[in-house]
């Protein structure tokens, strides 16, 4: 008890001499001119978009007053939101699934030696280094309907054409596809690093035991990627549930606003409608979204590879 | 490790060929997009014949000029490179200056200020919006520079001080704490010591805050609307709605703007790869 006490003891001693051979508390100084950029463009605008929530603003008169829970009733009554929110949940548990399965399963592949192995992680990893307003731009030229690639094939096979960008369901599907089209070589490498980080020797006992692929690939390589599904999954829930950029492009909310996420509906809300104050409460709810959905997947992964170690 | 000269069965070889197919098909998806935008672009307006045939009667190279006369596409990839530069050159001196005290400092305070900057990564830029508008335009920042740089290196700058941070644990302290006895000033151990070995890292901060600045688009296309300002997404997006009824014109936009990354990524892919890698395991 008493060693235990005067060891802790010295060590703490050590880490103050190191920390004021190191600068001490004015090292800390370091960080404040990057805490001004964070209070100035994200911790003030959160916070006055909370207060702004409240108000019936209209983005540029001088003259706003607070009007309570108004816009938070408003949003639960709004058709429109309701279409949106749900879009936004596609966006998101329908990238992250497409992504996982694709990812996985390219990473799994490619895991392997195969002739042109780094040539095709390099292609499938291109589109990701692309900005999704160029990626939207390109895939316009496959679903557009006249001289579009997709109804030209169908064309040759004597189909008829297909409106896919005009009617809501294949809009929505399509642009889940190419969001996760876009993004599916960065689920790839996070798998790939996963894959490579598992050592060998757990495979090998795990064949001496004489225990087939199925198995070796349920109890090894899955539980011992857990912190890659984290990552990956985590990663993709944030990246499509602000889906903004390939919604704009592709197919501008419409038809209608049936392909609106959130994202896209408070800036039609905010630049076109005026409507500052019911956008800021949109805005409230899509972030709480994310942290909810962050936290959500965080713990549910992490607990799951808690119970598998 | 190899299993050589057993004759492999039928079923592993089926097995085989049918994991060599599905990456075939990913790969030729991934890389249709860009044939047929290529061979948009390099056909005339009146061409009707399919996007995924080549231009049969010589290349059309109009579209190229269109897109750079009438789509500003050429000074918008300059403006991009001006804020994309100043946003990095920022993201990496806020940010190794940032993450020093935070890896090196581990008091409570600073656990807490870590934290709370990981928090901000999970804040979605058009959550913030219009108050963020607002306060550029009361800032006098709409339409310039230094307004959507300030921007942009806020949202970039989280990831980039956790990945420093993470670095210079990994550092042995003793060299800049014998600087210190030998009596240099903490500016100095900065300057001589520690910045010279996160070469690494900065070589990731570097790609993925470059990559994300040149795309970025959600804010750049409300805070930059004055056309000679433009970056190179929000150009792309205004000239495609503009010549919806000429795509080949938007092809050609779309490919300039990707030539810049293209180019730098047959280069440095594996410092791609990497960086990737390093930004995606928090």
């Amino acid at each position: 008890m008493t060693t235990t006490l005067s060891t802790t003891g010295r060590r703490a001693s050590t880490r103050r001499r190191t920390d004021r051979r190191l600068g001490g508390r004015r090292a800390n100084l370091l960080y404040v001119p990057a805490l001004i950029l964070f209070a100035l463009f994200t911790v003030y605008p959160l916070l006055k978009g909370v207060e702004l929530s409240f108000t019936n603003w209209n983005g540029f008169s001088p003259r706003s007053s607070y009007v309570g829970f108004d816009n938070y009733l408003r949003l639960l009554h709004d058709a429109n939101v309701r279409k949106t929110l749900a879009n936004t949940l596609i966006y998101g548990v329908g990238s992250t699934l497409v992504q996982q399965i694709l990812g996985l399963g390219l990473a799994l592949a490619l895991d392997r030696a195969m002739r042109g192995r780094n040539l095709a992680r390099a292609i499938i990893y291109l589109p990701a280094l692309v900005s999704p307003v160029v990626m939207g731009t390109m895939y316009y030229l496959f679903f557009q309907y006249n001289n579009g690639v997709l109804n030209d094939v169908t064309g040759w096979f004597g189909g008829e054409k297909v409106a896919w960008l005009s009617s809501a369901n294949t809009a929505l599907i399509i642009v889940v596809m190419v969001n996760s089209l876009q993004f599916v070589g960065v689920s790839m490498i996070i798998y790939l690093a996963g894959l490579q980080s598992i050592p060998w020797m757990y495979t090998e006992a795990a064949m001496l035991d004489g225990a087939d692929a199925w198995q070796r690939f349920r109890y090894i390589t899955l539980p011992l990627l857990q912190p890659a599904f984290a990552t990956s999954i985590v990663l993709n829930l944030i990246g499509g549930l602000k889906l903004f950029d390939v919604i704009k492009v592709l197919t501008g909310g419409g038809p209608g606003y049936a392909t609106n996420s959130l994202s896209t509906f408070i800036s039609v809300t905010y630049f076109d409608a005026q409507s500052a104050g019911y956008a800021s409460a949109m805005g409230v709810v899509l972030f709480l979204l994310i942290v909810v959905f962050t936290i959500a997947a965080n713990t549910a992964l992490n607990r799951r590879r808690m119970e598998e170690m | 490790m190899k299993r050589q000269g057993v004759a492999r069965p039928r079923r592993v070889r089926v097995g085989r060929a049918a994991i060599g197919a599905f990456v075939v098909v990913i790969v030729l998806i991934q890389v249709m997009p860009f044939y047929v935008t290529l061979t948009t672009a390099l056909k005339p307006k009146t061409d009707l014949s399919s996007r995924l045939s080549l231009p049969s009667g010589g290349i059309h190279w109009k579209n190229f000029s269109l897109a750079i006369a009438d789509g500003h596409i050429l000074s918008s990839i300059g403006n991009s490179a001006v804020v994309t530069v100043a946003t990095t050159v920022i993201v990496c001196v806020f940010g190794a200056l940032a993450a020093y005290p935070l890896a090196r400092r581990r008091t409570r305070t600073n656990s807490l200020v870590l934290l709370g900057i990981l928090g901000l990564m999970m804040i979605p830029p058009l959550s913030v919006l219009v108050p963020l508008y607002s306060l550029l335009n009361q800032m006098g920042g709409i339409n310039t520079y230094w307004g959507v740089v300030l921007v942009l290196a806020n949202m970039q700058l989280p990831l980039a001080i956790f990945l420093y941070a993470n670095f210079i644990r990994g550092l042995p302290a003793s060299i800049e704490e014998a600087a210190r006895v030998d009596g240099a000033n903490l500016i100095q151990v900065l300057v001589h010591i520690v910045f010279p070995m996160l070469k690494p890292v900065t070589a990731t901060v570097v790609i993925l805050t470059s990559v994300a600045t040149w795309n970025e688009y959600a804010l750049s296309v409300y805070l930059l609307t004055d056309p000679t300002k433009q970056t190179i997404a929000p150009a792309i997006s205004s000239f495609f709605s503009v010549q919806s009824s000429n795509l080949g014109a938007a092809s050609a936009a779309s490919l300039l703007a990707v030539l810049p990354i293209l180019v730098v990524y047959l280069f440095l892919q594996q410092y791609f790869i990497k960086g990737m890698v390093a930004g995606a395991e928090k």
